[in-house]
């Protein structure tokens, strides 16, 4: 069993009115283990996909943008405006523009979350980044690790295939114990597959051990914030903000709570990209 | 906007900080050329003005990088970067 699979999402909006007529603008965000897709609608959230990023970046992107116009009528013809971020931002075949994924990030939680939120972590599957923002979405500032995948998305695969627990039930499993353990003592991936087999050896439960390396996470990312700034309201972006196991951890550590949304929180990237580029397509018309 | 640049790892924190508010006033770019080892480039920021930022390849290694501009012994007080600036935006965190 692949244990580190999670799961794909694509949303479109009930209630939206046909497209025909409104003005479509789009983002694309080629993560090095995750691609969005988003469109919007007159501005507002019309339809996203959110997949594994393949061995391709146009073709994920093209995969991506597909999944999120299926059964929409729409083409790539009719997005009028289409911004591409991301590691893979070069690489998206249709994109207009290209915008760094830090703008874009930040730009996206600021629809998400709303206009109040200031800080962002974003936990992506190969990076981790703290982002200060204004009430109008643009970055005040920023701090990224990208090191190592420790801290990140891939490294929690490696431990959800280590200790056989869906990537998806690693967060819920983590919280389910009585007493919090000390965090593992290193966070490398590597050496963290070592540190779990030790600590199974010596008789800890699959639970205390995804405890305590969620707590290593959640240390390891709150020193990124703090040094970058940390100002309410918060927010955490990215697939690892779905592993309550480690976003609740980050906000014991911060004292702060995180602002939530129902929508899917690795689309912030693509979203914001699809924002700009609304933005881009007045200016043009300017 | 403040752009931390570097990385942390368990010898230390290694960011080189870019104030490109400042940056974006500059119009010397003394930075591109100042740096002994040529970290620096020029990107366009969200409003299209160009400012200085570490090149991505470089950006986890600036800690190597630095490392002839930062001796044990007789540090100068300004860092060739930091000299090339002459508006104060370029900061080291170690």
């Amino acid at each position: 069993m692949d244990y580190w699979r999670w799961t794909e999402s694509v949303w479109k909006d009930p209630d939206a009115p046909d497209w025909r007529g409104g003005t479509v603008t789009a983002g694309v965000d080629i993560g090095s283990t995750s691609t969005q897709a988003v469109i919007l609608l007159d501005g507002k959230l019309y339809a996203y996909a959110n997949m594994r990023t393949g061995s391709n970046s146009p073709d994920s992107a093209l995969d991506a943008m597909n999944r999120a116009m299926e059964g929409t009528g729409l083409t790539l013809e009719d997005l009028r405006f289409t911004v591409g971020t991301g590691y893979g931002r070069v690489n998206v075949p249709f994109a207009d523009k290209s915008v760094t994924e830090i703008t874009c990030h930040a730009r996206g939680a600021h629809y998400l979350y709303g206009p109040t939120v200031r800080t962002i972590l974003d936990m992506g599957g190969q990076d981790c980044k703290a982002i200060g923002c204004d009430a109008k979405g643009a970055v005040t500032s920023f701090m990224m690790n990208d090191k190592c995948a420790a801290g990140t998305g891939r490294g929690m695969e490696v431990i959800a295939n280590l200790l056989a627990v869906p990537v998806e039930d690693i967060g819920p499993f983590s919280l389910s114990i009585e007493e919090e353990p000390e965090p593992v003592s290193s966070i490398c991936v590597i050496f963290a597959k070592t540190a779990a087999t030790n600590l199974m050896r010596v008789g800890w439960s699959r639970e205390k051990v995804l405890a305590a390396y969620c707590l290593a996470m959640a240390i390891r990312v709150v020193r990124l914030l703090e040094r970058n700034g940390v100002e309410e309201d918060f927010a955490i972006t990215g697939g690892i903000a779905k592993n309550a196991g480690v976003a609740r951890r980050i906000e014991r550590l911060l004292g702060i709570t995180a602002l939530k949304t129902d929508l899917d929180t690795q689309i912030a990237g693509a979203l914001g990209g699809a924002l700009i580029a609304g933005d881009l397509l007045k200016k043009r018309q300017a | 906007m403040i752009a931390h640049y570097g990385f942390e790892d368990g010898t230390g924190v290694f960011y080189i900080t870019i104030d490109t508010g400042r940056c974006a006033r500059c119009t010397q770019k003394g930075c591109k050329t100042g740096c002994p080892e040529g970290l620096f480039e020029l990107e366009p920021d969200d409003e299209d003005m160009l400012v200085a930022s570490i090149k991505a390849q470089a950006r986890n290694a600036v800690k190597t990088a630095c490392a002839a501009c930062k001796p044990l012994e007789g540090r100068p007080k300004s860092l060739p970067c930091q000299k090339a600036c002459g508006i104060e935006a370029i900061t080291h965190s170690w």
